[in-house]
């Protein structure tokens, strides 16, 4: 199994300094600072349209905020348009290609760096953990969504990553499903991987996560235990999210 | 008049032999080896431009988009120019031969199959390019991603490329010049008959050019069809 390589320095694992993202007319993050890396599992949440997903994308190095400054193990993202080194993002959408639920895994070969053929030992072995080595050779075209949800998971976990971000990762499954999704995030952050969500399902965060970063309206409100934030959001604006008061704002919703 | 021309159509065609055969065979000799040419630039060629980022790559485009319609007879004179003796390659001999009308249908027919195959690719790619820059592939592996991942539709592409090779006859007839048994295509001798008058042999070179559209499409068809189920939709 990939074992995360261990962090480099002291650095924070995540640096946010003042990101703002604003495309057009409108304002999607505003100033948001963060630094995280402690916690094993940290989740962010907010209603729809708070930036949970610009954040993640910008934290992978897959959007370029406005202003600020985002690091990553304390490294400024790559040249060009790919994503940190070292991290990993699973969609919520996840995209799969034509072929074989093993071709799909291959993809992830490039990023972990390894050789062809130790590549391809470790991926039958991800594929039997997440319990999908039924369907190696299967299309992966013709995955249902909870199959299609831990195959992404298994190709993303493969890059060996020390991050992996997972964006709505049990968005629309059942509850079988969701629960394996949420057996293997507990997994991987049990291998050392640190992992931050997004997710709308709170009893999910609360499952789940060490940790809990608020964001609302493009501002980061509140960072908390999860047990604390849970028992009592400092906020007001996360109070009334915990009691289902606020509206989500469609006007911040972006394609990327 | 029309009728009898039909059936010593028919009955050329039944017989199948000495001009139909050999003009048939050079005729998909030559568009099949410019679209194989074509395909080989224009597909790799196509979804980098859908990829890449880099100046002027609307420009770019718009110029490939706009070349899909080169007139035939315009890339058979530049052909013609480039080849004949006193052209940048005239030492080379291929004038009026079937290698220089390979060569003016690749021309004809890879701005279009780069064209269509940019806008495929663009579309995957904005369905899958977050996942391919997740991965951190780099851009040469993209490109065979996406080309793979498409490669039912590209089929598609290579069929135009190929109907449009096939259909030809301004540029074939310049720098082939129409030359019997060496460089005479259906196309060309279809036009070189009907103005004999030699109705016959017109329509049933005709036919059989139809005819051959018609089942490559209709094999291509089925084994899209195949392998989709196979591999999902």
């Amino acid at each position: 199994m990939p074992a995360p390589a261990a962090p480099r320095a002291t650095h924070p694992l995540i640096e946010l300094s003042g990101v703002s993202f604003r495309p057009g007319e409108r304002t999607v993050l505003d100033a948001i600072d963060l630094r995280w890396g402690d916690a094993s599992i940290c989740a962010l949440i907010g209603p729809n349209g708070a930036g949970k997903t610009v954040t993640l994308r910008i934290a992978h190095g897959l959007l370029r905020p406005h202003s600020g400054t985002v690091r990553f193990d304390g490294r400024l993202p790559p040249p060009g348009d790919t994503a940190f080194e070292g991290q990993a993002l699973v969609f919520q959408t996840p995209s799969m290609f034509r072929g074989s639920v093993f071709d799909n895994l291959m993809l992830a070969r490039h990023a972990s760096g390894l050789p062809r053929a130790g590549f391809r030992e470790q991926a039958l072995a991800m594929l039997e953990r997440v319990g999908l080595s039924s369907l190696a050779d299967a299309p992966a075209l013709k995955l249902s969504g909870g199959e299609r949800q831990r195959a992404a998971v298994a190709r993303a976990w493969l890059t060996a990553p020390r991050l992996l971000m997972l964006d709505e990762p049990t968005a629309s499954l059942d509850p079988e499903a969701r629960e394996s999704i949420e057996q293997l995030i507990l997994e991987i952050a049990a291998s050392g991987c640190r992992v931050l969500m997004t997710s709308h399902n709170l009893g999910q965060v609360a499952r789940l996560a060490d940790e809990v970063v608020f964001l609302n309206a493009g501002r980061l409100l509140e960072r908390s235990p999860a047990a604390e934030f849970f028992r009592s959001p400092r906020s007001a604006e996360a109070q009334r999210f915990l009691q289902g008061e606020l509206p989500w704002r469609p006007d911040t919703t972006i394609t990327p | 008049m029309i009728s009898e021309a039909l059936l010593q159509a028919l009955a050329l065609l039944l017989q199948f032999e000495g001009d139909v055969a050999g003009i048939a065979a050079l005729s998909l000799q030559v568009s099949l080896s410019a679209v194989t040419v074509a395909a080989a630039i224009g597909l790799p060629l196509g979804a980098l431009v859908a990829i890449a980022r880099f100046p002027g790559k609307s420009t770019l485009a718009v110029t490939m988009n706009a070349f899909m319609g080169l007139p035939s007879v315009i890339v058979g004179v530049i052909v013609y120019l480039a080849l004949s003796r006193g052209g940048p390659f005239g030492s080379l001999g291929l004038l009026f031969t079937p290698s220089a009308m390979v060569i003016a249908q690749t021309c004809l027919t890879l701005p279009l199959i780069a064209a269509l195959t940019r806008q495929m690719i663009d579309d995957a790619w904005h369905d899958h390019g977050d996942t391919l820059r997740s991965l951190r592939l780099p851009i040469g592996s993209r490109v065979r991603v996406l080309l793979w991942h498409c490669r039912f539709s590209l089929v598609a592409i290579l069929l135009a490329g190929l109907g449009r090779a096939i259909s030809e006859v301004g540029a074939v007839m310049i720098v082939g010049g129409n030359i019997d048994r060496v460089t005479r295509t259906m196309t060309t001798a279809i036009a070189l008959e009907t103005s004999k008058g030699d109705l016959a042999l017109a329509l049933a070179l005709g036919i059989l050019l139809i005819t051959i559209v018609f089942v490559l499409n209709i094999v291509a068809s089925v084994t899209r069809g195949f392998a989709m189920r196979r591999f999902g939709g």
